[in-house]
């Protein structure tokens, strides 16, 4: 069995392609992701330094950028831990067992991907609104849901729903359920089985998903849009701060804020591959 | 499950805030030393001045420390986030009409609009062209905006409140055409709406595409949106123009009576739209290139504020915001047409 | 809570399937708690909400001429952009898994950039890039008369963008752990390279691709951010379906903003079902 990775060999393989063949494909991927991913971020960085850096840095150390980072982080922390534990529950149930409605289920998880942000927003207007189904109790108790963090934390649980979930999901489908019935009949309970055998093989997986449910909780605009209110240093996140930031004219602090939000994107991407490469290496995706 | 969640939630997020140190307090943490100002898109930098210089004379005149919170957006947007139950002590927005949309929920008192000068309008403001420097399609009045090859650059006045006065502004200029008939001038937008090739959802984004992205010959915008501009992106790269009729455009204020009256702001928030009526509110009104209501002052600026015949909402040509809205701009309406016909 | 390995399913009083690992009950239960609070009950709003137009005003409101303009739009642009982001997509994780080349480590990296960069972010500057006066936008202006900003190909564009990864990073690990030897079976066989990838790789990916291409055009149905800069918002042209919902919230119009959420709602999940579905058929056709 071919274990998949690969080494440059002395002679080649069936399954290469051609020298001239293979350069070809490595350029027009390299072309692609030029124009499709790096220059997008090359134009923010460079609005983001148009007028220099200490603008840029200006823009980020302003008290109303510096509460939206705090906003920002604080909704994350809330929203990943959430998304972790049910994402895991759903893979290793769709995973591991069969029941009626699986396929439903598998579907209703995908779901969010595809309800558009503004939607995700929405719901909870029509929920918690003063308009809304529990707007007056909520009202007369003096709790503000939407316009304040449990708003914000709501639309994000939603759009960064399917991220752990859809990581995880397939490797524990490839992984079939042999360990677990081995750790089952040897006396294991379910915790107990999950803990030592399935998470341990998942582990990777696991991280990268939380990395992007996390770079997604920290980059969403559209949902949150919805709920914030838009309260200067109040209720703004990064993503809605940096349209404040544009909307005011202060084109390169926008894309300042926006530059240090690609880099927290771009430090999880790194971490992310790190932690791939660390998996290859230790040979635990097996 | 539904009030578990939401409860949980709250809970939770308390917790949490609690733990960042207060840096990010939940609205309803707010005591009175908060007023929150929901505004709409191009008023950000004036209210920003005045909030600083309201402050400090609140405290000289013997109140307590206030901060002022603002948030901005499109009028009709924000009106409906107050709505929805964001605790706004005062409105300042573009239309009376989105005032009273959020009266008619019963969180302002129905006669609103009397309660302070000049229909609680303490600026005003109209709709001009921004043109290249220089003018090179020559463009001096709303019959130029419908010659095939003047591109035209509008928001959508679906979200924009800015957009529905330009809409209106063309629309009075038509039908006061001699002869001009509502078939006729509804042809003639057609053809105005045949010449606009993106229609951002706001006032800014429009700005921007037109300053920034250098798309379209005229931008149709606020007055004070308009000199912004010139300041922001080089009053070398555009001019200018003020058309030979225009509407008057009367942003609202009014005090949010039920959420000033839980929170016990009443005070400030009054306050607070008074001093737009006063020497400094009204100094700093002109300074952001709105209009002041103040007579001399608006003589000793003539040369920024021109004198323009301008059409007001409740023109019998309009019939006041109420009409205006159904008859143009709701779904199915005379816009709705234009559009449809102009694609 | 954790179940015994062979319960007896008391609703409906008969044997339950066998399950050979235990932790059935409570996983479920801690899905489904999750799923129905953060999903099922907002969702249920969003279906509840349009029924206060009654049957005959969530029909006019929905067949509008404009409505079904910006859903065509919206699923069309979608597709379009998922099925050219499908060869794309390939490329790229193909690069990655099989080739060495450097900056490989980079494109691996980036190619995650559409999750993790604000949509709002993307949409200014994807719109700054195409513009007729940016970078790309200049080019293609003056070489072929191509307006990419501010039109349907700006649309395609934006979501091209977002829904790239999907596709890649789907395909990647499946490209990772297929064996190789079939590919060296079907060469001894005396196969050609090309008969063997379009015979043996191909199929092999076929469930994978529809996978990555549902969820690409999943996310690509509903995208806003990042949309709304790039599109120039004509109405009946380049108006998408989310921008209709925000429209009719800026009227007051819930109940009609919910309808059109849910249209889009329900067109999604019936092609994420029928994605689902055929992927189930063309897995048991294979093994």
């Amino acid at each position: 069995m071919s274990d998949g990775t690969i080494r440059p060999e002395r002679f080649q393989p069936a399954w290469q392609d051609r020298p001239w063949i293979r350069r070809l494909l490595a350029v027009a991927a390299v072309l692609v992701a030029l124009v499709m991913l790096a220059l997008p971020l090359l134009a923010v960085f460079v609005e983001a330094l148009r007028r220099g850096l200490p603008v840029a840095l200006d823009a980020i150390a302003e008290p109303d950028t510096l509460a939206a980072i705090r906003l920002t982080l604080l909704v994350a922390l809330v929203t990943v831990p959430v998304n972790l534990v049910g994402g895991l529950a759903a893979a290793w149930c769709i995973a591991k067992f069969d029941f009626p409605g699986k396929r439903v289920l598998t579907t209703l998880i995908d779901l969010p991907f595809s309800v558009s942000p503004v939607i995700a927003g929405l719901v909870f207007v029509l929920i918690f609104g003063a308009q809304g189904w529990l707007g007056p109790w909520l009202q007369a108790r003096d709790i503000q849901v939407i316009f304040a963090l449990p708003g914000l934390v709501l639309a994000t649980l939603f759009v960064t729903f399917p991220f752990v979930a859809r990581t995880v999901l397939p490797l524990m489908q490839e992984q079939g359920r042999d360990e677990e019935e081995a750790a089952a009949t040897l006396g294991a309970g379910g915790l107990r089985t999950f803990l030592m055998v399935t998470l341990p093989n998942v582990k990777w997986g696991l991280l990268a998903g939380v990395l992007l449910c996390n770079a997604r909780a920290m980059g969403e605009f559209g949902a949150v849009s919805v709920v914030s209110g838009h309260i200067r240093g109040e209720t703004n996140t990064m993503p809605l701060h940096v349209e404040i930031l544009y909307n005011e004219y202060q084109f390169a602090g926008a894309f300042a804020v926006a530059a240090l939000l690609a880099l927290l994107g771009l430090v999880t991407l790194v971490a992310k591959t790190g932690l791939e490469r660390l998996s290859g290496r230790n040979g635990n995706l097996a | 499950m539904n009030k578990g969640l939401s409860t949980t939630a709250t809970r939770r997020g308390l917790l949490l805030a609690a733990f960042a140190g207060g840096a990010v307090r939940p609205a309803m943490a707010q005591g009175a030393n908060t007023l929150l100002n929901v505004s709409y898109d191009p008023t950000r930098e004036f209210y920003r001045e005045y909030n600083t210089g309201f402050a400090a004379r609140w405290r000289a005149q013997g109140g307590e420390a206030v901060r002022v919170n603002t948030s901005h957006g499109g009028s009709g947007r924000q009106a409906r986030s107050v709505i929805d139950g964001l605790q706004a002590d005062v409105v300042t927005l573009a239309l009376a009409y989105d005032v009273d949309e959020i009266a008619a929920r019963g969180l302002i008192a129905a006669d609103w609009i009397k309660r302070l000068p000049n229909n609680s309008a303490p600026y005003t403001s109209t709709i001009v062209f921004l043109v290249k420097k220089g003018n090179p399609k020559a463009v001096r009045d709303w019959g130029d905006l419908m010659k095939p090859g003047t591109a035209v650059i509008t928001p959508n006045p679906k979200t924009s409140g800015g957009a529905r006065w330009n809409y209106l502004a063309a629309w009075a200029w038509l039908m006061r055409r001699p002869g001009a008939t509502e078939a006729g001038t509804e042809a003639e937008m057609v053809k105005l709406f045949r010449n606009v090739p993106v229609l951002d959802t706001g006032a800014r984004g429009s700005t921007t595409t037109f300053a920034q992205r250098g798309l379209g010959d005229v931008l149709l915008a606020w007055e004070n949106e308009a000199h912004l501009a010139m300041q922001e992106f080089g009053a070398g790269n555009f001019e200018i123009v003020h058309p030979s009729l225009s509407v008057l455009a009367e942003p609202s204020v009014a005090v949010v009576d039920r959420n000033v009256d839980r929170r016990g702001t009443r005070a400030v928030a009054e306050a607070y739209l008074r001093g737009l009526y006063e020497p400094e509110g009204q100094a700093l009104a002109a300074k952001h290139f709105y209009r002041p209501r103040d007579a001399a002052l608006l003589e000793a600026n003539a040369a920024r504020f021109p004198k323009l015949d301008l059409v007001a909402i409740d023109d019998p040509l309009f019939g006041g915001w109420a009409k205006a809205q159904t008859t143009h701009f709701n779904d199915g309406g005379v816009f709705d047409r234009i559009a449809r016909a102009a694609r | 809570m954790s179940a015994s390995a062979a319960a007896i399913d008391p609703a409906r009083g008969r044997a339950a399937p066998i399950r050979a690992v235990p932790g059935f009950r409570t996983s479920l239960g801690i899905t489904l708690l999750w799923a129905g609070s953060i999903v099922l009950i907002p969702l249920l709003a969003l279906v509840l909400r349009p029924l206060e137009l009654g049957p005959l005003g969530l029909w006019e409101s929905l067949t509008d001429e404009r409505v079904l303009a910006a859903l065509r739009l919206s699923f069309g642009a979608a597709f379009l952009a998922a099925a050219i982001d499908l060869p794309l997509g390939l490329l790229l994780a193909w690069a990655i898994v099989r080739l060495r080349f450097p900056g490989r480590g980079a494109l691996d990296a980036a190619l995650d950039l559409p999750f993790a960069l604000p949509t709002a972010v993307a949409g200014i500057a994807l719109t700054a890039l195409t513009a007729p006066n940016g970078w790309l936008g200049a080019p293609l202006m003056a070489m072929f008369g191509w307006k990419v900003a501010f039109s349907q190909a700006g649309i395609v564009f934006a979501l091209m963008f977002v829904g790239l990864p999907f596709i890649a990073r789907t395909l990647e690990p499946v490209l990772r752990d297929m064996p190789l030897d079939a590919e060296e079976a079907a060469a001894t066989l005396g196969a050609s390279r090309a008969q063997t990838l379009w015979r043996v790789v191909l199929p092999a990916l076929l469930p994978t691709l529809l996978t990555g291409f549902a969820l690409a055009f999943a996310r690509a149905v509903g995208e806003y951010g990042s949309v709304i800069f790039i599109a120039g918002n004509m109405p009946m042209v380049t108006e998408i379906a989310p921008l209709l919902i925000v429209i009719r919230l800026e009227q007051f119009d819930y109940a009609g903003a919910a309808a059109v959420g849910l249209a889009m709602l329900a067109l999604s999940f019936v092609v994420l079902l029928a994605v689902n579905l055929l992927q189930r058929r063309l897995r048991r056709g294979r093994l």
